[in-house]
Parts: C-alpha cells; sequence; structure tokens
C-alpha cells in the first residue's frame, strides 16, 4: 500500500508545512516593509529599534528563539490574563508557529527590503515628487514595483530557508509533515522511509516554488535591458 | 504678467552656503536661461523652485499665489501645506539631467502617469493627450510601448519633455536637458525645447549650452558662487559683458 497507509495523513501535515510556511512569509514581510522603513527613516528612536530587532534576531539560533518567543507567548498571556481576573487562553500552537516564525524572519526580510529599497536610484523617486505624488503614491507606484526587482533574489532566498524552519515548529507540538512523518516512522518501524519521505516533501515544495519566483523575477524585471556584450 | 516670483532664495548644505539671495521672476512666455560654472548653484537653484531641495530662506509664488512655509528643526524652510506644495508641483513641470522616466513603465504609461493619477484625468483621455505631446517631441506609435531602457537618451529626454507637456504646466523647468547626452543627441532636444519656446511657453532653462542661451532665450541668468553676477537679454549679457567672471566663463565655453 501507498506510503503504508500514512499518505493521508503525510498529505495532512504537508498542507500544514505550507499553510504555516505561507502565512509566516506574508507576515514576516510586511514585518520586513516596515522594519525597512524604519531603518531608513531619519527618525533616531524607530532605526535605533530596528537595528536591535535585526541585531537581536539574526544573532541567535532560530530554535532558541522559537522557545523563547513560543513558551513566552503564553507566559505573557498568562500573566495578563491572571493580572485582568480572567479564564486562561491557550494559545492555539499554529498561531504561535506563525507568529514566531513571522517574527523571527521579518528581521531576514527587514534587511533583504532595506538593500532594495537603497537600489532604487533617487532621481525616480524624486521624478514622482516632481510631478505632484503623495508620499502614499510614490510609494506604491514607483518604489515598491521597482524594489521588488531587487528584492526578489534575497526574498527567495528568506523564503526557501524558512520554509525549511517550518520544520522546528514540529518541536512546539504543531503536527508539521516532520512530526507526522516521524510518528508513522515509528508506528510502522520505517524511520529512515518515512524521514525520507518528509525530505521528498521538503525538495518538491522548495522546486515548486523555485518556479513561482523565477516568473515573479521576470515580472518585475520588465523595462531592464539585459546586459549587451 | 507676472507668472512665478520667486525671492530672495538661501540655501545651505552644512555650513556651506550655496545660495546667498537669489531672486527672479518670470513674465508668460518668458525663456530664462540660468548659466554659471559647477557649483555656481545654478541647479539647486532650480531644484527650489519646487521643493525639490527645502530652501533656509526666501519665498516662491505662482500665479499670485504663495507657498506657504514653515521653519523646520534643521532650519530650513518646509511647505506648511503639502497639498499645497503637491498642487503647485503639478503646475511646475521639471525635466532632469537625466531623464527620470520611470524604468518599470511603457514610454506612454510614463506620460499619462501623473495626469491620470495625480490629476485624475480618465485613462482615455490622458493617452489622447499624451499621444498628442508624444507626436510634438517627434515620437510616434512605435515608441509607445517601449521601455525607457530601450530607447537612446536623446529619444529618453524627448519622452521626459512629453510627460512635462502632458501636465500642461504653467511653467517649465528644464534642469540641465543636454547635459547626459551624447554630442550627436543635443541636438534633437535643443530642436524641441526651441520649438516650445517659439509657441510661447515659460521655461526657465539650467543649461550649458550658450547657443541656446543665446539664440533662444529672452533673458539671460549668470550665477556664480551663489549669487546673481550679471543678468540681462542675451544681448547684453553676450554682447556687452560687464562681469570679468563672465567673461572668463564664456571665453571657456565657447571653444
Amino acid at each position: 500500500m501507498f506510503l503504508y497507509g500514512f499518505g493521508p495523513i503525510i498529505w495532512q501535515g504537508t498542507m500544514v508545512t505550507l499553510e504555516l510556511a505561507v502565512l509566516s512569509l506574508l507576515l514576516a514581510f510586511v514585518i520586513g516593509l516596515f522594519g525597512a522603513a524604519a531603518k531608513l527613516s531619519s527618525n533616531p528612536l524607530l532605526s535605533a529599534v530596528s537595528t536591535l530587532y535585526t541585531t537581536l534576531i539574526r544573532g541567535v539560533p532560530d530554535l532558541v528563539l522559537m522557545l523563547l518567543i513560543f513558551y513566552s507567548l503564553q507566559i505573557g498571556l498568562n500573566k495578563l490574563t491572571d493580572w485582568q481576573h480572567l479564564a486562561q487562553i491557550d494559545l492555539n500552537p499554529f498561531a504561535s508557529g506563525v507568529i514566531t516564525l513571522g517574527f523571527i524572519y521579518g528581521a531576514y526580510f527587514t534587511e533583504t527590503l532595506r538593500g532594495a529599497f537603497m537600489a532604487v536610484p533617487g532621481g525616480q523617486i524624486e521624478a514622482g515628487r516632481a510631478y505632484g505624488m503623495s508620499h502614499w503614491q510614490v510609494f506604491h507606484r514607483i518604489q515598491f514595483p521597482q524594489m521588488m526587482r531587487f528584492a526578489l533574489p534575497g526574498i527567495s532566498n528568506n523564503w526557501q530557508v524558512m520554509l525549511k524552519a517550518t520544520a522546528l515548529v514540529s518541536i512546539i507540538g504543531l503536527a508539521d509533515v516532520v512530526k507526522l512523518s516521524i510518528d508513522a516512522g515509528k508506528s510502522t518501524y520505517k524511520v529512515f522511509f518515512f524521514t525520507t519521505v518528509a525530505g521528498v516533501v521538503y525538495l518538491l515544495l522548495t522546486t515548486v516554488s523555485n518556479l513561482v519566483l523565477m516568473w515573479l523575477e521576470r515580472r518585475y524585471s520588465i523595462g531592464v535591458r539585459e546586459a549587451e556584450l | 504678467m507676472d507668472k512665478l516670483i520667486i525671492q530672495n532664495i538661501h540655501k545651505r548644505f552644512g555650513d556651506h552656503e550655496v545660495l546667498k539671495g537669489i531672486s527672479l521672476t518670470a513674465k508668460a512666455g518668458d525663456v530664462i536661461s540660468i548659466i554659471g560654472s559647477s557649483g555656481s548653484g545654478k541647479s539647486t537653484f532650480l531644484r527650489c523652485i519646487n521643493c525639490l531641495e527645502k530652501p533656509h530662506e526666501g519665498t516662491i509664488s505662482l500665479n499670485g499665489e504663495a507657498l506657504r512655509m514653515q521653519r523646520a528643526k534643521s532650519g530650513e524652510l518646509i511647505p506648511a501645506d503639502h497639498d499645497q506644495l503637491q498642487k503647485m508641483r503639478t503646475r511646475l513641470a521639471m525635466v532632469f539631467q537625466h531623464f527620470n522616466l520611470w524604468g518599470h513603465m511603457t514610454v506612454l504609461e510614463n506620460v499619462i502617469e501623473a495626469p491620470v493619477h495625480v490629476l485624475g484625468m480618465s485613462k482615455a483621455e490622458a493617452t489622447e493627450r499624451a499621444i498628442k505631446y508624444l507626436r510634438k517631441v517627434g515620437l510616434d506609435e512605435r515608441a509607445q510601448g517601449k521601455y525607457p531602457a530601450h530607447l537612446s537618451g536623446g529619444q529618453q529626454q524627448r519622452v521626459a519633455i512629453a510627460r512635462a507637456l502632458a501636465m500642461e504646466p504653467e511653467v517649465m523647468l528644464f534642469d540641465e536637458p543636454t547635459s547626459a547626452l551624447d554630442p550627436e543627441l543635443v541636438g534633437e532636444v535643443l530642436k524641441v525645447m526651441q520649438a516650445l519656446a517659439e509657441e510661447g511657453r515659460t521655461m526657465i532653462v539650467v543649461t550649458h549650452e550658450m547657443g541656446f542661451a543665446r539664440n533662444v532665450s529672452n533673458h539671460v541668468m549668470f550665477l556664480h558662487q551663489g549669487l546673481v553676477e550679471e543678468q540681462g537679454s542675451p544681448e547684453e549679457v553676450f554682447g556687452n559683458t560687464k562681469s570679468e567672471r563672465l567673461k572668463a566663463f564664456l571665453s571657456g565655453s565657447l571653444k
């Protein structure tokens, strides 16, 4: 029988991994946009907070952060509910996983996006301002589409690392593809086989996402002249 | 009638005072050339007119409406009302030295961008207007779908002029429009600018092209170290030069 009958369970785990990765990506991207804006802002407080964030997060292993953030989220919430004399609210492990991963990878996205924003020539932004655009129009009509071209290679990289880092959530009790594969391996005494299955699932996910990212890179490189030799 | 009145512009970068009180008045149909060596402050002065640079002193008024300014902590004057500044900028279209066409948009998209998203015109109306002005600067339908990177410098600058014209501005500001061009491409841009001058458009042109300053403009300002050293009609300035510095500058630039 295919996967010794564990096919549907592995599929379920794959979906959890994928949902977790995609939602964390969105959160990390949004945090990254704000982080980059803060780091580039002329306000010293904002740029200091953002620098502290990226330095701390990028300097500590994901696993340590995961344990720290995951458990401290719950403890912090418990303190809050105790203080307000409310019943304890148990954090959903999935939501905690998304918040934790998004918060960690937001630091990497902050740096990726900061570099990309800096790569957009100042004249492009100046032309927008000179033609009467508002700050928001300059951002979404000019800066953002041009920044994405420079950001995409870095985003692809972050995405792949993050997709694989979702495996860490199995230690905080989330039934992702790694946890379910290992469970399947233990109950069938085929641990090597099922661990390989989990590896192949990741490989398939990263391969497909590479294709999507290549398409995005082409789309955002519109109007860019290829080097002519 | 006076369209644009700029008075007593001062600008510092750090301790270095780049502009030490420059004024300019442009009547409808005036073509004013601003000349001077690099570092004389001519581009900075032009960029103060639409507040791309924030002056430390001075007033700007367009068609009798003064731009309301307030002093920032840095000591610069900043527009008190950003909406007023944005509206004023739509009436002061600028052409840049390095064209600054938006690289991710086609030629047509570049020209309709501000009319649609800033002036609020319909796409159809803006496209019609864009085609008219692209034709005026000598670019036909085939160029419309191209991206700026696929055009020569001269073509790019002509698109940038069409982008400025599509705003139907009160005054056009040109910041060294031919300085980044290969010598053989300068002529096509100057020809377009001359045609605009002959139509009676009000233009302020920072330039190194003495031929343009002499033959096309009706007023020439020579800037030296942040001050107006000499100004007047081209006949006076070129034919009867008074200042020694301008004499030296002209003998250096007329080869």
